[in-house]
């Protein structure tokens, strides 16, 4: 009985075995929740205006979409073990600068050590967000708000007035962002990889359920013997590594970057992960309906932009369409453990 | 299957800590607050005034115009009025366990109405309490979505956060309304009379809201049923105190005051704009914070957000004089918040520390 909550929020008991089937389909259901808000939009947006399936809007979606997805990734990691990473921002401004500033500073360097210039960068980032969060065990909230202003800090320091323009950065990287298959972006193709690869992980190894466990009872899950504080520690890490990428990314999509990248970013990122059914207290949720509620968001903007809706009124739905989701994700998450409890109380009896 | 995963290979492969010292570290919070109490080095509060006396030996050793009135009115009063006013209901929203983080997005709703009606040709009396109404609504909005529909405050406000700036664009739109009476622009830029050119009339209203807050919260059963709450919700619940009507009336007064510094960031910039001050609300949340208020509710005091404020003002103000990269002075701003979280926990992290230590000196003799 006791252990139900549990299995609610993702934890899996052998006992509840049945009631985890239940669970997985209402799962299941949550994400095509989202598939099917995101198909109504295209499908009214569309009748209205078929001008928003042409290969080039689509384009633009995912263009706009898969920076978001990426960091709703790391973020998802984070937010499932009750912590948040609010420097993600900022992590994403100082790779981006950083790893572009690589192109005019050493000639002909080849890509790939860019990326792993801004992989490094972000894991750095990572590492001191993590270690003062495990290792001082001091709020998440306050860690990451502190180095959000640190990092940034740091970026406005290096950089200065200076800035790079698109001029200094070689063609094949602008490429990166730019060259698709038909509508879709060859990156967002590697990019809904990484996140399947994501969820895989999360699904299917012991440290990315014990990510769940830590999340659900933090407590709890010290005596189950999980090493939570290596496990957050972790977590964080990886959301610092996946915003350094998406740092080196930013820079190939726009082009010119100045220590302004990315600002005030940090709280659409968690939006989204909110959007895409992410419990924000941990324990439940998965980085696909993160990743979904990402292109959800850059979705409607673009339906917006195309029905010639003033874009004055994004920011209004956005928040808007992010309260309805905290609701009604709420309100299935209450009516699921109702139906577990009554589930268990007929097989008990 | 899940003890079997758990329990199994993991202690063979991995270094599981032995039980005694991991139950005793358990990341629960009553137990970590307790030990705060216990052994904490050093009170928040009193580092805080150290700090404070050090800000201003820094100030005034490194400027001389540091200790004038031109600086302490127009680069602290009236450059962080707006902000200071802001941190008291945070405070209180803070200490009862919640947060909100739409404060911003309703000073900068509340300027676009400003300018909006203004445009249509209200009276300004009827605009400030229309106005003022609005940032109640707002904040009860919030109070409803958080205590009767039970989501969690830190999402919600999210959403409002993005709903209510969202509003401000629709409302205004591009548009950049600067034509407003002398009479009320002065009032964000002219120093209060009888302060000696000191004092802006946004610091007199904050002095004057810390005063009612500060009793409130300190000398009122009102005030001690907000800390209660953040400090224990369901014993707060048990003991009779309202929760939800309390929470709802702060995220209320959050409300009004984010509307009170709208109007007086409108008038002081003589400009409506649709993200007049969006950007606010993290320093508002870092000053609350940096005042040693606990993220988790329950402790803190509005004497020790006041110091923190001064400290933050102060340095700012201090470091923009003397030529310290105007745009890296955040970097002070975390570093602060890091040391308002650490310092209170130096002993605990030492006492883990040596634990540590002793750990591998063991495992290594042994």
């Amino acid at each position: 009985m006791s252990a139900l909550p549990d299995a609610v929020e993702g934890a899996g008991t052998e006992a509840g075995s049945g009631s985890r089937r239940l669970a997985d389909v209402i799962f299941r259901v949550r994400e095509f929740g989202i598939i099917a808000v995101l198909l109504v939009f295209v499908a009214i947006t569309s009748a209205i205006q078929p001008r928003f399936i042409d290969v080039q809007n689509i384009k633009f979606v995912f263009f706009n979409a898969v920076l978001f997805a990426l960091l709703a990734l790391g973020e998802t990691m984070v937010v499932l073990t009750r912590n948040i990473d609010l420097s993600v921002s900022s992590v994403l401004g100082l790779s981006a600068y950083l790893s572009a500033h690589l192109f005019s500073q050493v000639h002909g360097v080849p890509i790939v050590v860019v990326f792993l210039a801004g992989l490094v960068i972000g894991l750095a980032c990572g590492v001191v967000n993590g270690a003062i969060t495990a290792v001082a065990r001091v709020p998440s909230l306050v860690v990451t708000l502190a180095t959000l202003y640190i990092f940034r800090a740091l970026d406005v320091i290096i950089v200065g007035g200076g800035m790079v323009v698109a001029s200094t950065l070689p063609n094949s990287f602008l490429a990166i962002t730019t060259s698709s298959v038909g509508a879709v972006p060859y990156l967002a193709i590697v990019i809904a990889a990484v996140v399947l690869a994501g969820a895989f992980y999360l699904r299917s190894f012991r440290s990315g359920r014990e990510l769940y466990a830590i999340g659900s009872n933090p407590a709890a899950a010290t005596l189950a013997g999980i090493p939570t504080g290596k496990r957050i520690f972790s977590a964080f890490v990886i959301s610092g590594g996946i915003a350094g990428i998406a740092g080196v990314l930013w820079a190939a999509t726009y082009g010119t970057i100045d220590s302004t990248a990315g600002y005030g970013y940090e709280l659409t990122v968690v939006a989204a992960v909110v959007v895409g059914g992410v419990n924000i207290f941990g324990g439940s949720g998965t980085v696909t309906g993160a990743a979904l509620g990402a292109l959800l968001l850059a979705t409607i903007n673009q339906a917006l932009y195309v029905l010639g809706i003033s874009s004055f009124w994004d920011l209004a739905i956005d928040g808007f369409l992010i309260v309805v989701a905290i609701s009604l994700d709420h309100w299935i998450s209450v009516r699921l453990t109702s139906a577990l409890r009554k589930r268990s109380l007929q097989h008990a009896t | 299957m899940r003890p079997e995963t758990a329990l199994g290979p993991s202690e063979v492969e991995a270094p599981a800590p032995p039980p005694g010292p991991a139950t005793a570290s358990l990341p629960s919070r009553e137990t970590t607050s307790a030990r705060d109490r216990a052994r904490g080095l050093v009170r928040w509060e009193s580092a805080l005034v150290i700090l404070l006396v050090a800000t201003v030996l820094i100030g005034a050793l490194t400027s001389r115009q540091f200790l004038t009135s031109t600086n302490i009115f127009s680069n602290v009063c009236l450059l962080y009025g707006e902000l200071a006013i802001m941190t008291l209901p945070m405070t209180l929203v803070i200490l009862a366990g919640e947060i909100d983080l739409s404060i911003a997005s309703i000073l900068a709703l509340s300027s676009s109405l400003v300018g909006y009606l203004w445009e249509n040709h209200w009276p300004m009396p009827l605009i400030m309490v229309c106005v003022l109404g609005v940032g109640l609504v707002c904040g009860a909005f919030n109070g409803i979505l958080v205590t009767r529909f039970g989501l969690p405050s830190l999402a919600v406000t999210i959403g409002t956060k993005t709903l209510y700036a969202g509003i401000a664009e629709i409302v205004l739109g591009p548009a950049i309304i600067t034509n407003f009476p002398s009479g009320y622009t002065t009032i964000g830029v002219n120093p209060f009379p009888g302060t000696h050119q000191l004092l802006s009339y946004s610091a007199v209203f904050f002095i004057v809201l810390a005063v009612i807050f500060g009793i409130v919260l300190h000398a009122t059963s009102f005030g001690r049923s907000v800390v209660a709450i953040g400090w224990n919700k369901e014993a707060a619940q048990f003991a009779g105190i309202r929760v939800k009507r309390v929470k709802t009336l702060l995220y209320m007064v959050s409300g009004l005051m984010g509307s009170l510094a709208g109007i007086l960031y409108t008038f002081r910039l003589s400009t409506a704009e649709s993200d007049n001050g969006v950007d606010l609300v993290l320093p508002v949340i870092a000053v609350v914070l940096l005042g040693g208020v606990s993220i988790f509710g329950g402790k803190g005091t509005l004497v020790g957000v006041i110091l923190g404020l001064l400290v933050y003002c102060g340095l700012q103000s201090a470091l923009l004089l003397t030529n310290f990269n105007a745009n890296a002075l955040e970097i002070v701003t975390g570093g602060l918040l890091l040391l308002s979280v650490l310092i209170p926990n130096a002993g605990e992290l030492t006492a883990r520390a040596r634990r540590f230590m002793n750990r591998y000196r063991v495992s290594g003799t042994s």
